[in-house]
């Protein structure tokens, strides 16, 4: 079967190629070369302008027709800010486009071969030159400072009462921790203590890791200081929350943070897109293996604070759920760290007499 | 070929300081597989890049096909890919990993690299600057044997069992470090990265050698301001390539350590596979740091020989010298300074202090200022001008829309807080591939379609190259365009799907158009080769100066032999860019009429020249005649 559709193949190709050939030898023949080349020049010069019309017509007709399908709803107040200088930058640079590829289709158009004729010389212009090098410039710095300013907002260090979460990438899942409704301060980690059941690798030495949780879903308060502090146990990961306009790389090694405020929360995004089901989404961006394409972590906006903070209070802390690493704490803290666990006083003893059978590798 | 030995001239000319072999009757392996003829050497690049070329694009349908229709039964890959798919006749992802990181590394690389500045880095430089061939010939042999080397052994990683590395071409450890963290980061990335090394002595060798050859064997007369500005470009490319280079190799020679001798340079705190390595004190950043410090110049080192050939394309057949003559090797210079101070501008979100962030959004910015007096220049050119749309013009222009659509969403993607949201979307797969990709890709083709009458002493057919054309620009356009949209709804990159989310639900109807478009293309270029190897046999054959153009390599003969010309080389007088001179006869003046031989079209500036030029018409010795 394959043979014959093979064979197929290269007797149409061998036609072709004979139809080829007869039409150069005949073209040859007839020796015409002269008008054809001047021919061939229309025909390319109006193709150009046909492009460069229908190119320019299914850009325009796509980018305002389907606005809504490629415009992603902005849920964060800096998002807001890098949304404006987006659109502000589109908007220059479209318009610089639109001109500049109309006068380069035209003149090839306008200015296509006609005998006879001579073109210009015209080698330089010093003053037209300085103006197109000095107003890119002016509208590029124009863009740089207010890229900057925003930038700079962004970055800069999240405030002492902003809440904390930490977000960590593992092939090929996220996590979320929580500092606990005790303290509100994330216990310390350390790589090496990672096992299968402390997957965050939980110092539980550190008293405030005792009130820690682990959250499976991203839960956050709406019109509150958030901020991320993000890390990776085994490969880069990117953290992305395409509607609160944010990304930052989780890197094994080191913490990177980001910092931002959600403005509507999952109820108002629902009545907003009018889809009941809307649900925010966080991505992984940055190719970490296998299963990259599936890093989803689900998204949940809360209303108020005091919502958050109820849900907060529903979680059960990580050291309660795990109630034999308690051995791990020191004799001292023990009983601090289960009543900022949460964990009854009862099972102490219970605890105290059950041989820890958690192996240490 | 039947070269005719044309190595009968006599050794009268002052101008053969370099020996070049009387006699050139060597045997097929001398003259054709271990020669030291820069025009042979630049054959052997072009062939290597297209199959290269061939080879990336087909990559590249394939994975276009699982994006495009992911539902569709692959099966009938199964010869070509076997153990790759799945049961059910998808991709394998890790597979599918494998085939954007090789796709990246072989077109960047090995096509854009090496195919388009070893071939016309090698064909043009000794040709248009009247040298008989470049400064060591042997060192440019060994160029492209390490090349050929290299090629070799990234060809065959991609038939390995754990499959080629797999990390993305940029290759970010730990993942490209840790075997245990995908398959492709076993012997796959070891064999990715002993290839590139070779690459990179390929490119040095070949990057030296021109440099060399630029400074040192221009003929007389040939003064720097009347270079071509293709010979500029390629100048400069290689001075960033032998700058950058280097970094990238030591780059790998640290991940070689991480991943073989236990060192941590990029390592720190990982738990992988089960278990906590010991690992500690490295850092990832560190790796995007050396690597974006070559990658970032790449990008230059990829467009720059593309902006000179088409510098000299579109000059040519505008009929007009190219607008700013000075302009265009000032911003080649600027923008080569400034690719080495830019690298950052890819690391915004990495966790790299944000300080950083703002320098290099200034420096970055900055650069689009050459590169907009570059359009503004190209532009001029053909006004007022009497165009001819050679295969080579219309790819030229196609050159220049490619720089100015992917050029300008640069302004969105370097300016560090626009580049929250965009980063590692589909936004910066527009942008690049039609600014780098796009660009480099037709100005290869463009410098193919108008130095083949110089390197094969035949015509292309130029119907067929109309068509390639329009099926080419319409193609890519129609691949890249549309990625613009799906990047600003946040698409990201590499994802093997995006069905695992609601946001990303999407655009499945663009995401089809995008793989027919590519798929066309692809068949497109099969055109092209048709028309490459069926006129190199059968082609209209070639006069000397088919385009009438002025540059010195259309001095030498329909297919110049050893050494170029066959008697003197010939002097220089004028720059390249003498068209339609008001005054003069023809619309063109090659570089080698002097002005005495030109008085109806002297500028006043340039009669006073003809004072210098002595009528045995061999040397103009400036200081000599003042004194």
């Amino acid at each position: 079967m394959s043979l014959i559709i093979s064979l197929g193949v290269v007797l149409v190709l061998a036609i072709l190629y004979m139809v080829f050939r007869i039409g150069n030898l005949v073209g040859l023949v007839k020796g015409k070369k002269d008008d054809s080349t001047n021919s061939w020049n229309d025909i390319n010069a109006y193709l150009m302008m046909i492009f460069m019309i229908g190119g320019l017509g299914a850009f325009f007709w796509y980018s305002f027709a389907h606005f809504d399908s490629y415009d992603l709803p902005v849920a964060s107040e800096h998002g807001v800010i890098t949304d404006n200088l987006f659109w502000i930058t589109m908007a220059i640079t479209v318009i610089a486009f639109v001109i500049i590829f109309i006068v380069m289709v035209w003149f090839t158009f306008a200015y296509r071969y006609k005998e006879g004729r001579k073109a210009e010389f015209f080698a330089d212009h010093h003053k037209l030159e300085i103006i197109w090098t000095v107003v890119p410039a002016i509208v590029l710095a124009l863009l740089i400072f207010s890229g900057l300013r925003s930038w700079n907002d962004i970055t800069s260090p999240a405030s002492k009462d902003a809440v904390v979460i930490e977000l960590i990438g593992q092939q090929f899942m996220w996590t979320a921790r929580y500092p606990g409704v005790k303290d509100n301060q994330l216990g310390n980690h350390n790589y090496k203590m990672i096992d299968a059941s402390n997957e965050f690798g939980l110092d539980l030495s550190d008293i405030n890791s005792s009130d820690d949780f682990k959250s499976l879903e991203l839960h956050l308060p709406k019109g509150k200081e958030i901020q991320l502090k993000i890390r990776a146990k085994d490969v880069l990961h990117s953290v992305f929350l395409p509607h609160f306009r944010l990304k930052m790389d989780a890197v094994p090694g080191m913490r990177t943070t980001f910092k931002f405020v959600a403005t509507k929360s999952t109820a108002d995004m629902r009545a907003e897109t009018g889809n009941p089901k809307f649900n925010y989404e966080m991505a992984c961006t940055e190719i970490c293996g296998k299963g990259h394409f599936s890093m989803k972590f689900p998204v949940f906006v809360h209303d108020t604070m005091e919502d958050y903070e109820n849900w907060m209070a529903s979680q059960e802390s990580w050291l309660k759920q795990n109630p034999e690493y308690l051995q791990r704490v020191p004799e001292k803290l023990r009983e601090a760290a289960m009543i900022k666990a949460g964990i009854p006083p009862v099972t102490n003893d219970a605890i105290a007499v059950t041989p820890v059978t958690v192996t240490l590798n | 070929m039947a070269t005719v030995d044309l190595h009968t001239h006599t050794e009268t000319h002052a101008h053969t300081e370099h020996e070049h072999e009387e006699h050139h009757h060597g045997n097929f392996w001398t003259n054709y597989v271990f020669s030291e003829d820069h025009k042979v050497i630049a054959k052997q690049f072009l062939i290597t890049g297209m199959a290269w070329a061939l080879i990336g694009g087909v990559l590249s349908v394939m994975f276009r096909l699982q994006l495009g229709f992911p539902d569709s039964d692959l099966s009938w890959l199964r010869p070509l890919i076997g153990g790759w798919l799945t049961p059910e006749g998808k991709i394998d992802p890790e597979f599918y990993l494998a085939l954007v990181t090789m796709h990246g590394t072989i077109m960047v690389f090995f096509v854009l690299t090496a195919g388009l500045s070893g071939t016309f880095s090698n064909f043009l430089i000794p040709l248009q600057i009247g040298a008989r061939d470049m400064a060591s010939g042997f060192m440019n042999m060994l160029s492209y044997w390490f090349f050929f080397l290299s090629s070799v052994i990234m060809f065959t990683s991609l038939f390995i069992s754990t499959g080629p590395a797999s990390g993305g071409w940029v290759i970010y450890p730990p993942l490209s470090a840790l075997p245990q963290a995908m398959q492709g980061s076993g012997l796959g990335m070891t064999l990715w990265l002993v290839a590139m090394a070779l690459f990179i002595v390929s490119s040095l060798l070949g990057g030296i050698n021109y440099i060399t050859t630029v400074i040192n064997l221009r003929t007389k007369g040939m003064s720097f301001t009347k270079l071509p500005l293709t010979i500029w470009a390629f100048f400069f490319t290689a001075i960033i390539g032998v700058l950058s280079f280097p970094v990238l190799f030591a780059a790998a020679l640290l991940l070689i350590f991480d991943r073989s001798f236990g060192t941590s340079f990029y390592l720190s705190d990982i738990y992988i596979g089960g278990e906590a390595l010991p690992n500690q004190g490295g850092s990832p950043i560190l790796f995007q740091h050396l690597f974006w410090f070559l990658g970032h110049p790449e990008v230059y080192i990829v467009l720059l020989p593309a902006l000179g050939i088409t510098s000299e394309i579109i000059a040519t057949n505008s009929r007009k010298p190219i607008f700013g003559y000075k302009a265009m090797v000032g911003s080649m210079l600027f923008i080569a300074i400034l690719s080495f101070v830019v690298w950052a501008h890819h690391m915004f979100v990495t966790g790299m202090n944000p300080f950083l962030g703002s320098i290099f959004t200034l420096l970055t910015l900055i650069i689009a200022v050459p590169s907009a007096v570059k359009i503004f220049n190209y532009v001029t050119t053909l006004w007022k001008g009497n165009i001819i749309f050679t295969p080579a013009m219309l790819f030229s222009i196609g050159l220049v829309s490619f720089f100015l659509t992917g050029g300008i969403t640069g302004i969105f993607l370097g300016n560090s807080a626009i580049d929250i949201q965009l980063h590692d979307t589909y936004f910066v797969v527009a942008h690049f591939h039609l600014v780098m990709g796009s660009a480099s890709f037709f100005g290869m083709v463009a410098g193919v379609y108008h130095w083949f009458p110089k390197m094969f002493g035949r015509m292309l057919d130029d119907r067929l190259g109309y068509i390639h054309f329009w099926l080419t620009i319409v193609g890519v356009y129609l691949v890249f365009f549309p990625m613009h949209y799906i990047g600003i709804a946040g698409f990201p990159r590499r994802y093997y799907s995006w069905t695992n989310f609601e946001t990303f639900s999407g655009f499945a109807d663009l995401n089809m158009l995008v793989s027919i478009a590519a798929i066309i293309t692809l068949v497109a270029q099969l055109l092209f080769v048709f028309n490459f190897i069926y006129s190199i046999f059968r082609g209209r054959v070639a006069s000397a100066n088919p385009w009438n153009s002025n540059t010195l390599e259309w001095t030498t003969p329909r297919s110049p032999g050893h050494g170029n010309w066959p008697g003197e080389i010939p002097t220089v007088y004028r720059w390249p860019y003498d068209y339609s001179k008001p005054g003069a006869k023809d619309d063109f003046i090659p570089q080698h009429i002097p002005y005495s031989e030109t008085p109806e079209s002297n500028f006043p500036h340039e009669n006073e020249l003809v004072k210098l030029e002595m009528d045995n018409g061999s040397a103009i010795i400036v200081e000599d005649k003042k004194h």
